[in-house]
């Protein structure tokens, strides 16, 4: 547990010494402000649902950006035979660099907590919902950073590692619109399948365990199939 | 010294689809040996190395690092190895200190010990000026520094080293060489090296690699007393060829003699000798005898470029016998 934490920390302490991290958060909070506050005052309602549907939508190129060079740039550099010589299993590897973007992650939804504070100075905000939607969202930005792992441990090459995340995490948010040209039977099964269902599901304020479950299964498969892509390079 | 097998492989097979990358290659180095790695470019050096150090594993085969197998004990094998992979790679957004920091958390060493270490390792490399900076800002030179470093922190009994002097000025080259060579007195050292002057200096033994199978295991001086009549190198004033050949052919002991070209008034010969006598007080003699006014003389051993040319350019070449017989002089 230690060094993954070890690594965790040595990725999130990177993110700050590169642009990128900057830049993606800029972009994430400049974008969610135009859209969020524009409309805002037309509805005039102090309502954050709008904003966490909107934070669902960023977070789909925000992760894969995130973690797109977490194991790919290591590939490209070579770095990755240093860290896989060291007394580290490679599943401290894979946690490590995930829980860093998952560091990543919470600076990320911390500096959105402006916005329901300025709603809530505006008018009667209901906290139960917004602290509903932040669990939900933390969760969804989670599995979609597992995805990004696995993708990213896919390739030497960065961008086909965001492309690949951001079409994996795409197609489990836009499946449910497809639903009504399903059969039945499948479509039910498809639906759980899907991001979208579990966050609605969560941000009308109830945490069910199954959402909750069907989280943590969607990062624990990724994460597992990322850690058996890393250890596939032995016997290449 | 104690001549305990620090590192120890059998029959390592390593087959990339249907590429044989390595054919079973065995080794053994002992404590404190400093063991140089030689072979073409491809011939299997890295990849013995990548097996060595736990990062990849033999299709067959097996080796044992410090007593640990490499498969089963992986964890153990990797603590007792400082490496430093091909093109030494570093990560560029990191400041020296920070990174050297966390190689010595993965490996487990506590804060006090961290400090300790780090300051010793920044002295011994000559860090000192630049272990505020970010990696990405230094000279290749000081990059190489800070990849031996990494592979030090922890003292390890073992260091792999793939190629730790190539890309380097000649200068920088000598300064990591002799950091190594004093590194290399309490260590067992691997490395691997294009450059066959710096195994000379640098290295206890010598393996030498190719086409994935080791055709040679010796001392540098072994491997030049096994491949190794000596030449000598004659230059004469004048301009009648023949007469200086013939005179030169009549000494005891030479076996050959060629002309290797002619400037204004010099003539320049090589002379390959039968036994292993020193043949220049005879040359001398003949060249008086003969009233030739010599302007210069030679001996030269053959050197290992010309060793290893011979046992990595043919598969037939590990007869060290036919080499002597090539063309030393280009």
């Amino acid at each position: 547990m230690q060094k993954t934490l070890t690594i965790a920390k040595r990725e999130f302490v990177a993110y700050f010494n590169g642009p990128a991290a900057y830049i993606v958060i800029c972009l994430f909070l400049v974008l969610l402000g135009i859209f969020f506050w524009n409309p805002f005052f037309l509805i005039n309602r102090a309502s954050v649902r709008p904003m966490f549907d909107l934070m669902s939508v960023l977070l789909l190129p925000t992760c894969p950006a995130m973690t797109m060079g977490l194991l790919a740039e290591e590939k490209r550099t070579g770095t990755v035979e240093v860290l896989l010589t060291m007394p580290l299993k490679d599943t401290h590897v894979i946690g490590g660099k995930f829980l860093g973007a998952v560091g990543l992650l919470c600076v990320l939804l911390l500096l959105t907590l402006p916005y329901p504070m300025s709603v809530a100075s505006l008018g009667n905000l209901d906290w139960g919902p917004v602290i509903a939607g932040y669990t939900a969202l933390f969760l969804q930005g989670s599995a979609m950073l597992a995805i990004g792992v696995l993708a990213s441990s896919w390739t030497e090459n960065q961008l086909i590692a965001f492309f690949s995340a951001g079409m994996i995490c795409f197609a489990l948010f836009i499946v449910t619109r497809f639903l009504p040209f399903l059969p039945q039977q499948l479509a039910s099964t498809v639906e759980w399948f899907s991001f979208d269902y579990h966050y609605a599901s969560m941000l009308r304020g109830v945490i069910d365990s199954r959402d909750v479950i069907y989280f943590l299964s969607v990062i624990g498969f990724s994460l597992a199939l990322a850690f058996r892509s890393l250890e596939s390079r032995r016997w290449s | 010294m104690s001549s305990e097998v620090m590192i120890e492989a059998r029959d390592l097979v390593k087959r990339y689809d249907d590429v044989v990358a390595l054919d079973k290659v065995s080794m053994e180095v002992r404590r404190g040996e400093v063991l140089g790695f030689l072979g073409p470019n491809g011939a299997g050096k890295s990849t013995t190395m990548r097996i060595l150090t736990c990062f990849t594993s033999p299709t067959e085969g097996s080796a044992k690092i410090n007593g640990h197998d490499v498969l089963e004990e992986s964890l153990q094998a990797r603590e007792a190895i400082g490496y430093l992979p091909e093109s030494n790679p570093l990560y560029p957004d990191l400041l020296v200190l920070e990174y050297l920091q966390f190689v010595a958390e993965v490996r487990g060493l506590d804060k006090a010990e961290t400090r300790k270490r780090l300051k010793t390792i920044v002295e011994e490399t000559g860090l000192g000026d630049v272990y505020a900076k970010q990696i990405r800002t230094l000279s290749k030179g000081y990059r190489q520094r800070v990849g031996l470093a990494q592979a030090l922190i922890h003292q390890p009994p073992i260091l792999i080293l793939d190629e730790p002097m190539s890309g380097l000025d000649p200068n920088q080259a000598v300064e990591i060489r002799d950091l190594i060579k004093d590194i290399g007195r309490e260590r067992t050292v691997v490395l691997s090296t294009h450059n066959l002057a710096e195994v000379q200096v640098a290295c206890d033994r010598v393996l030498i690699i190719n086409k994935g199978k080791i055709v040679a295991d010796d001392t540098p001086d072994g491997l030049r007393d096994r491949a190794g009549k000596t030449r000598y190198l004659v230059t004469v004033q004048g301009e009648a060829a023949d007469k200086c050949e013939s005179a030169l052919k009549a000494i005891d002991g030479v076996e050959r003699v060629r002309g290797l070209g002619a400037e204004t008034g010099e003539l320049r010969f090589e002379l390959l000798p039968t036994g292993s006598d020193d043949l220049r007080p005879r040359i001398f003699k003949a060249a008086v005898d003969n009233d030739l006014t010599l302007l210069g003389l030679g001996r030269e051993g053959q050197g290992l470029e010309q060793i290893f040319r011979d046992l990595t350019t043919s598969e037939e070449a590990a007869g060290a016998s036919d080499s002597a017989n090539a063309d030393a002089a280009e």
